[in-house]
């Protein structure tokens, strides 16, 4: 018999994961001297208490959704995608080309396209680490991590030398033209004249992430590409033998995960800069690990964890702007976050394990 | 050597219990210096699990371990070797790129630095090499000897740290007849010098050849220690499943029909670059069961995996009179299947069913993109379970739960829902590999049953395993692997173990030179082409 | 490119390459004991920060030492911590350390010296001093290996000369005592040291141990020697380029040295010379920047020789029959 119910496996263990990495991360805030249960009110006030601050929220949240979603596909197919930054970088750069070559009469048409696009060039650069994997057995985790850092250099070299418009100083394109701007949330739900989500820059690809999230579920758990991606997770040896091609499903499920880490530059160089900058990912990549972790690779797990991350990263603003803390008390969440429901999982879940055995063998 | 001395080991009523599973239940044994101390029981009995108590990998919940009449407390391996006990294992414990030099000084140096360690050692291994027909290349990388050279590296190992306590686990399970005689020859040495010996095996011929006493072990309990001499096969078989065996499995002559799997001439090269199938030919009818018997490792694994398409080969393989596609673009798995031939893996647990899977999920596992099972883009998973169910009751799998996943189910049960997907299907050819390992008694006579069934039905049907008993008892037709060769092929009524186990082990007609020498050269001659593959 | 040019580029490959080769031995130890290591940049992180805050602080340059081995080291434990004592997933605890000390290492230093996350500059006693070789200036008049002499090898700060010691020294250990052996084995096949009677965790946890004190080192020279204080992001991803030396010299001290000196040396090819000019090609500054990534996956991918990682690398060790 398994050690402990499934819920438990599911729910209880990510859940005193996260309230282990909440603890540490009150202590590191009472250790440099500030309230964490003020900073937390201000986190809340800033991050959910107002509309706008849920714009942020949702914005950060689409974003890591996408990144989130990248990891877990990878996970499901047994690889860890440590790419996710570069291929959104990458992604960023398909999504710029096509707003600012292709002359669009509205939104959605650009929008379309350029999902297309920022899919296509973020699968694109987790295509040669998974032909690699694949084919030649080099690490994916080490290509991917080389993989980040030649993208920032190539969207360095296009940015700096081909996009940039004559005359500007920063590495970034130009604006992108008017028709590609996608309706934010305040285009959508601000009645006429309300303030409400003024200036944040939650925008329509949210939508698209909480598709991309039920799509996700589909495939994984319904389809059999998602049949055939689970069992070689769980078992290439396996795989092989009931005819699974292991580097069809190796590329495969890299070119999906790539796909989803470019899908966040819709979000952030179309909804939000409107014209690609040289830091639009901002660590989202990475960010993406830790909810793919914590939400169990599992779409609905994914989404709250994004929401989770989300509020974080909203609130840690507010903190940065009213008071001492720094913004990057966030990293040090996410960083403990990781570690707990990542790296030290067996720390928690192995104490409950024994006490559902305990408990079984009393009951028995 | 009396009975009044002290047993060199002797074990007081040891307990170990993994979660709810009882693995050893109030044993006791003693076994006296100088003496070969057979323990035999069915896979699971929990033989493995009391060794590893002795020998410090386990704490054992109660009980008590004396050695040599003191009272020892044994919490890890570094007490054992102290207390003079010395394990070689199934699985060896050998660091491969390392040399056999370095293997056996490895935490056994003198010192910090290695030089005056490996100096010494290499003076020791000379004089225990010729003492005990150990011999063995110091300076050789394990990963180039053979499994038989490997072993005698292992205990070696323990010679070198002077165990005078020596457990050998399934020690013949990977060599051929004659590796294992000449391995006995050495536990006869070891005994000659007062060694304790404790060997662990399910097969009753070693225990009748070699041991002075031995204990029978099943379902974690010791249910008889008797003196070898005092038994009888047929007794020790029935102690270890507790009733009378069906030795034989009833059927009817064979009515083989026409030729549907023929192979001519198949080479198969891993990827080492060793060629593993070196000219296989070999011709399956239809209704009968052709049995490859051999010594593990001697390519009929690569055998099997070539005709179930997830290894390349080149030759000629016709199944019913067409030609398959061998590296193309059709030689994958889902071709062979579309090809009608089924394939029960010699590994169910990392090959033909996905632990982590729900039941219902294996029950589709390689047959998952069959146009039956998808509805629209997505899979019919509710038609998938109902027909799993159905399945699970009809093959007695328990419990018949499609939702429970495959690694609750125990061997046996796992065994029959890996049987069911594949029979289910109505196949041309059923390719069959170690049908029974790790499967209760129950369940082997009802697979054994089940695949005489098939056969009866028509069907083509492979049988490989490294149990004799089962080739000689279920195959119409018996061919024997060694080296990559079919060393020939013989009917079951006019062959016995003694002709099968020479052809085992390369010898194909009785030789004039002593039996040992003759076998010797061969495995030698296989030993000098792999090490040169291996460049 | 005249000789004196010449030796200032190799120079300063010396200086670039030193941290590297701290970070890329600290690499080595681990990973040849079946410890997957990637939080290496985050082990120099945390040591550069402390190294620089407690040199700031204390005005001795040898106390910051220690600090930012202490820090590194505490990274090592809570890294062996998961990936040893709970057999978690290393490369996920590599992860985390390397935003663990990204966050905390502003976080601190906000708090401490409120100068925007950086420590603050460095003077006299707080940094690693050159030391001028024995002869250095009476032998510069020597035609091409005085100033060699002078100006390449002689010098550097201390921590360069040991960085450059612990190449034979990794080598001796590794291939010579019985603690290479064990090492060694137990990131080929942990079972056979287990059963050897040799603690797997002891060891393992020695090897991560080792790799804290080398990531130490490194990130203090970062701090102190290199430069002059902490700036955040200092390490500025050498822990990924040491990684991927690791890789380049095939787990090997001697390659490794190798690796590192090439690597160094594209560091200051590109440092010095924003685009180069190849005779009418340009090659831009980018280029420099990414070869040392492509260099790696161009070894991973074998097509110059095969790196072959130690077996048991990345699996923690559970005990089978």
């Amino acid at each position: 018999m398994d050690k402990m119910p499934a819920w438990a496996d599911a729910v209880l263990v990510p859940l005193i994961s996260i309230l282990l990495a909440a603890a540490l991360s009150a202590i590191v805030i009472l250790a440099i001297g500030e309230d964490p249960v003020a900073a937390f009110k201000l986190m809340v006030d800033g991050a959910l208490m107002r509309s706008s601050g849920w714009g942020y929220t949702l914005y950060y949240t689409t974003n890591f959704i996408f990144t989130g979603l990248c990891v877990a596909v990878a996970f499901h197919a047994s690889m860890f995608n440590i790419g996710g930054e570069g291929q959104a970088m990458i992604g960023g750069l398909g999504v710029a080309l096509v707003c600012l070559f292709i002359p669009f009469p509205h939104w959605s048409v650009a929008l379309l396209v350029a999902t297309l696009a920022g899919a296509a060039f973020g699968a694109v650069w987790a295509l040669i680490p998974s032909y690699l994997q694949a084919k030649r057995g080099s690490h994916i985790v080490i290509t991917t991590i080389m993989f980040n850092f030649i993208a920032a250099a190539v969207l360095n070299y296009v940015l700096v030398n081909l996009l940039r418009p004559t005359g500007a100083m920063d590495p970034a394109t130009a604006i992108f033209p008017q028709a590609t701007h996608l309706p934010t949330f305040q285009d959508m739900f601000a009645p006429e004249g309300s303030r409400m989500f003024r200036g944040s820059p939650a925008n329509v690809t949210f939508f698209i992430a909480v598709l991309a999230c039920i799509g996700f579920w589909f495939l994984i758990w319904r389809t059999k590409l998602g049949y055939e991606i689970r069992a070689f997770g769980f078992s290439e040896s396996a795989a092989k033998y009931a005819g699974i091609s292991p580097v069809r499903i190796t590329i495969v499920s890299m070119l999906i995960s790539g796909g989803l880490a470019g899908l966040m530059a819709l979000n952030t160089t179309m909804g939000e800069a409107e014209r690609l900058v040289l830091n639009a990912t901002e660590g989202a990549g990475f960010i993406g690990i830790a909810v793919a972790l914590m939400g169990r690779s599992h779409p609905v797990g994914v989404f709250l964890a994004a929401l989770l991350f989300g509020f974080l990263y909203q609130g840690g603003a507010e903190l940065a702007l009213w008071t001492n803390i720094p913004r990057e008390l966030i990293t040090v969440i996410q960083a403990l976050v990781i570690l707990f429901t990542g790296a030290l999982d067996n720390m928690v879940r192995m104490p409950l394990e024994r006490l559902f055995l305990a408990a079984r063998r009393r009951d028995s | 050597m009396t009975d009044t001395a002290a047993p060199a080991i002797e074990l007081k009523g040891i307990s170990k219990a993994f979660g709810p599973v009882q693995a050893n239940k109030d044993i006791s044994i003693r076994v006296m210096p100088g003496t070969i101390h057979g323990i035999i029981g069915e896979n699971g009995a929990g033989k493995s699990t009391l060794m590893s108590i002795l020998y410090g990998f386990y704490k054992a919940d109660a009980g008590e371990v004396w050695i040599h009449g003191k009272k020892t407390e044994i919490p890890d391996s570094q007490a054992a070797i102290a207390a003079g006990i010395g394990m070689v294992f199934q699985h060896f414990k050998l660091v491969q790129n390392f040399t056999v030099l370095e293997n056996v000084i490895l935490g056994a140096e003198d010192g910090p630095m290695l030089r005056p360690s490996l100096a010494r050692a290499r003076g020791v291994l000379k004089r225990l090499s010729e003492e005990y027909e150990l011999s063995v290349d110091p300076d050789q990388l394990i990963e180039n000897l053979s499994v038989g050279h490997q072993q005698r590296v292992e205990i070696l190992k323990a010679l070198y740290r002077q165990a005078d306590i020596l457990i050998l686990d399934e020690p013949t399970g990977v060599l051929t007849p004659a590796e294992a005689d000449h391995l006995f020859r050495i536990l006869d040495n070891l005994r000659a010098e007062g060694k304790t010996i404790i060997l662990i095996t399910h097969k009753l011929r070693e225990i009748m050849e070699i041991t002075d006493t031995v204990s029978v072990m099943r379902r974690g309990e010791m249910t008889a220690t008797v003196k070898t001499a005092e038994t009888s096969p047929e007794q020790l078989a029935e102690l270890m499943v507790g009733r009378k065996v069906l030795l034989r499995v009833d059927k009817a002559p064979a009515q083989p029909g026409a030729s549907v799997l023929e192979i001519e001439n198949l080479r198969h090269v891993d990827h080492h670059g060793v060629e593993r199938l070196k000219g296989i030919s070999l011709e399956v009818k239809a209704g009968e069961i052709v049995g490859i018997a051999g010594v593990a490792g001697n390519g009929q694994s690569e055998l099997l995996e070539v005709l179930g398409g997830y290894a390349d080969g080149t030759g000629t393989i016709r199944v019913n009179g067409a030609e398959i596609d061998l590296t193309g673009k059709h030689s994958d798995g889902q071709s062979r299947r579309a090809r009608g031939i089924a394939h029960v893996p010699e590994d169910r647990q990392t090959e033909g069913l996905i632990m982590a899977y729900a039941a219902w999920e294996n029950t589709v596992f390689g047959y998952h993109r069959d146009p039956h099972y998808q509805s629209g883009p997505l899979m019919n998973n509710a038609l998938i379970k109902a027909e799993a169910q159905d399945k699970m009751t009809r093959y007695d799998v328990r419990p018949p739960n499609p939702n429970l996943a495959a690694r609750n189910f125990s061997g046996g049960n796992q065994q029959k829902i890996v049987l069911a997907r594949e029979i289910e299907r109505d196949p041309d050819i059923l390719l069959i590999g170690q049908p029974t390992r790790g499967v209760d008694i129950g369940a082997i006579e009802f697979i054994h049953q089940e695949i005489v069934r098939l056969r009866d039905k028509g069907k083509a049907i492979l049988l490989v395993s490294v149990e004799l008993d089962e080739i000689l008892s279920l195959s119409d037709r018996i061919a024997v692997m060694f080296d990559g060769q079919i060393m020939g092929e013989r009917l079951p009524a006019e062959t016995d173990q003694t002709e099968l186990g020479l052809l085992m082990a390369g010898v194909t007609e009785r030789p004039d030179k002593p039996l040992i020498e003759a076998v010797d050269a061969q495995l030698d001659a296989k030993e000098a082409r792999e090490a040169e593959q291996h460049g | 490119m005249d000789f004196a040019t010449l030796l200032q580029v190799l120079d300063s490959t010396v200086r670039l390459a030193t941290p590297l080769l701290l970070a890329c031995l600290a690499g080595l130890f681990s990973e040849r004991s079946g410890i997957f290591d990637i939080g290496l940049e985050g082990k120099m992180l945390a040591a550069a920060f402390a190294s620089a805050a407690v040199a700031a602080m204390t005005g001795s340059v040898w106390v910051g030492l220690l600090a930012g081995i202490v820090a590194s080291l505490f990274m090592s434990g809570i890294h062996g911590l998961a990936s040893i004592t709970f057999r978690g997933n290393q490369l996920i605890s590599g992860v985390a350390i390397n935003f663990l000390a990204s966050g905390l290492t502003v976080l601190i230093a906000q708090d401490w010296f409120g100068q925007g996350g950086r420590t603050p500059s460095l003077m006299g006693g707080g940094r690693f001093e050159p030391i001028t070789l024995p002869f250095a200036e009476a032998l510069r008049g020597v035609p091409v290996l005085g100033p060699v002499y002078a100006e390449l090898i002689s010098g550097h700060s201390i921590l360069v000369y040991v960085a450059f010691l612990m190449v034979p020294l990794s080598w001796f250990i590794l291939y010579r005592t019985r603690f290479g052996l064990r090492l060694r084995a137990v990131g080929e096949a942990p079972e056979a040291v287990d059963t050897a009677g040799v603690s797997v965790i002891g060891l393992r946890f020695a090897a991560v141990a080792i790799c804290g004190l080398l990531c130490g080192l490194a990130g203090a020279y970062l701090a102190t020697g290199l430069q002059a204080g902490f700036v955040r992001e200092m390490t500025a991803g050498r822990g990924y380029i040491a990684l991927a030396a690791l890789i380049f010299a095939k787990w090997r001290p001697w390659y490794a040295l190798s690796a590192c000196l090439l690597f160094g040396l594209l560091q200051a090819v590109a440092l010095r010379y924003q685009n180069i000019d190849l005779g009418g090609i340009t090659i831009p500054v980018q280029v420099m920047d990414a070869l040392p990534y492509i260099l790696t996956v161009v070894i991973l991918a074998g097509f110059v020789g095969k790196a072959i990682p130690p077996r048991a690398g990345g699996e923690p060790y559970v005990k089978e029959r």
